[in-house]
């Protein structure tokens, strides 16, 4: 048995019945992580030591009885733009190389509550900006299905981590894509909860009104597992919604019979490779045995979502960034500083990487005098039509079925010359964003030996369905069960 | 419709958000913002007519709490991170001009 495969369901199971100890599952998981990951890079900083010694509270939960819940003793790795007390949380930045929060995340100290045991926290590009892990200020991230190709972004290290079995799940953050993307490109499954499901107080903000923290894992099961445990309301957080969390793992077991998936019509066109669409439509028909209905659906707005998503992300991440001024915390540059504008400059010109320079430049442009009206705006009234077609198109079905990226995993420097070439690896993952609806991904098959991913697109705070329509996938097939030989 | 932002525009924006930049990248990031800004500018074909801007998408109303004190960081523990502090805060040099 090897312990770093089990799914978070099948270990809890041997942790109950004490069959294995989570100081075992731990340190088996830490020893395969400093065994693989020198290949793999998918994390930025390992607890080795913390991580056992959360592991022995784990097990005395367990031995006592006490307080025990389905993610006692399992351990997991956090993207790191997510605050970890006394632990370094870096964005993949050079800004914030050495800074260590003096907060936990709502999210992390839920899981700690849970009893879960952080191992460590995983590579992503700088500050969530980037499609392929390419754009951290330390490494890049490497497939763990081929070490040539990029594992994805921006949750890159998240997804190469869970795939290459370097920990029981991760948590990712999705912007616009950043979850479900790099799912897709490691063959592991990963959810964007709705917007406000799962409470952002601690993770560092890139586009406040489109940030989702959100599980990646084995399988459907485990990702409900870990949603259910880390999403509800939060005083810090005032955009989480109040209403009550569903059991997931519940329900996900529920005949999927009946209902009706719609297929939008924009989604499948010219420029998908061969083998990811007859991927999807293999999955289609995957369904339609399982007695549920398919149906073309339109979302007319979706040639907009790619603009409307970056202008938008630019001109949020241009104000968000303006706390990294290399005066309270983080990198600080004062050489020869004549006034504070001059650490400001320094700083920045430092501690920031091209494309967060590129997004938070242009994002002050289409803010600016004269131009906010032409760009900013316009956006935010595309954006309420991206919204008005993803509530039109599920009014008449369930879900929504598509890609999450129009290719399999790409070569590593392939896409880093051309910024806008690399925006549009994006273009099926980042409309559910602004729109604010939650997206599960799961793997669906191969092409030329790399995982495809799909996605299903639900409505408004109605994860249970994604689930449930995930979960009936994953038991028609064993795409998810397939492991890289690494 | 192509737009070019020139490198005088380039260098006008970092300042703005406070970034340092050398002839070189504004040369550079120059021909790199026009190219996006004219993809941006394909928003320009929709029909936005009567279309609200899309302000808060949870449909949340104003959240409110109790305005009630409540233990929150020490100042010791804020300035571990602060790069340079005195006597209890954060120190910086000059920030306001002569003149």
């Amino acid at each position: 048995m090897q312990l770093p495969n089990l799914t978070i369901r099948e270990a809890s199971d041997l942790l109950a019945t004490k069959k294995i100890s989570s100081v075992e599952l731990t340190h088996a998981t830490l020893q395969r992580a400093h065994e693989i990951d020198p290949k793999i890079k998918s994390y930025v900083t390992i607890t080795d030591d913390l991580a056992i010694e959360q592991a022995k509270k784990a097990d005395e939960r367990i031995a006592k009885g006490e307080n025990v819940t389905p993610l006692t003793g399992i351990p997991f790795a956090a993207k790191d733009c997510i605050s970890t007390r006394n632990i370094r949380t870096t964005c993949s930045s050079k800004i914030l190389e050495d800074y260590v929060p003096q907060y936990n995340a709502t999210v992390i100290n839920k899981l700690a509550d849970a009893g879960a045991v952080l191992m460590g926290k995983t590579n992503m590009d700088e500050f969530g900006m980037g499609s392929s892990c390419e754009n951290s200020a330390f490494f890049n991230t490497h497939n763990p299905w081929d070490l040539e190709r990029v594992p994805g972004g921006s949750s890159g290290g998240s997804a190469a981590a869970m795939s290459a079995s370097l920990c029981s799940f991760s948590l990712g953050e999705d912007t616009g894509g950043s979850v479900r993307m790099p799912a897709g490109f490691c063959n592991v499954t990963g959810i964007k909860p709705t917007y406000g499901r799962v409470s952002r107080y601690g993770l560092i903000s890139l586009v406040s009104s489109f940030d989702c923290i959100g599980p990646m894992s084995r399988d459907v099961y485990d990702c409900a597992t870990v949603l259910e445990t880390i999403a509800g309301h939060d005083p810090q957080d005032s955009t989480t919604f109040n209403s009550p969390v569903p059991r997931y793992t519940q329900h996900v077991t529920k005949s999927v019979k009946g209902m009706t998936i719609g297929i939008p019509k924009e989604y499948f066109v010219s420029g998908m490779e061969a083998g990811v669409e007859s991927s999807i439509q293999e999955a289609i028909r995957t369904y339609e045995k399982l007695g549920m209905k398919i149906q073309e659906v339109s979302l007319p707005n979706t040639k907009y979502a790619l603009p409307v998503y970056y202008l938008l992300l630019f001109a949020e991440a241009s104000s968000n960034l303006a706390r990294f001024d290399g005066t309270r915390f983080g990198l600080s540059v004062s050489e020869n500083a004549k006034d504070v504008i001059d650490i400001y400059l320094q700083t920045r010109h430092k501690g920031f990487g091209d494309e967060v320079k590129r997004r938070i430049m242009l994002g002050a442009y289409a803010l600016s005098a004269g131009y906010y009206d032409a760009y900013y705006l316009k956006a935010q009234k595309v954006r309420t039509l991206l919204r008005r077609d993803f509530e039109t198109a599920l009014a008449s079905c369930d879900i929504l079925l598509a890609p999450t990226c129009p290719t399999t995993a790409f070569k590593l420097g392939e896409k880093t010359s051309d910024p806008l070439e690399m925006y549009l690896s994006d273009i099926y993952v980042v409309a559910t964003n602004p729109a604010g609806v939650p997206a599960l991904a799961l793997p669906a098959g191969f092409s030329n030996n790399m995982p495809v991913g799909m996605q299903l697109i639900g409505k408004h705070l109605d994860e249970q369905t994604l689930f449930q329509v995930g979960h009936a996938y994953q038991q028609e097939t064993d795409w998810h069960k397939q492991l890289p030989n690494i | 419709m192509a737009q070019q932002i020139d490198t005088e525009m380039v260098k006008h924006v970092a300042f703005l958000v406070r970034l340092g930049i050398s002839d070189e990248e504004a040369q550079k990031f120059s021909g790199q913002f026009s190219s996006i800004i004219d993809y941006f500018n394909m928003l320009n074909e929709v029909d936005t007519e009567n279309v609200p801007p899309a302000s808060d998408i949870t449909n949340n109303t104003n959240v409110l709490r109790e305005d009630v004190a409540k233990p929150s960081m020490s100042r010791e523990e804020f300035l571990n991170n602060a790069p340079q502090s005195e006597r209890g805060y954060v120190k910086v040099p000059t920030v306001l001009g002569d003149e």
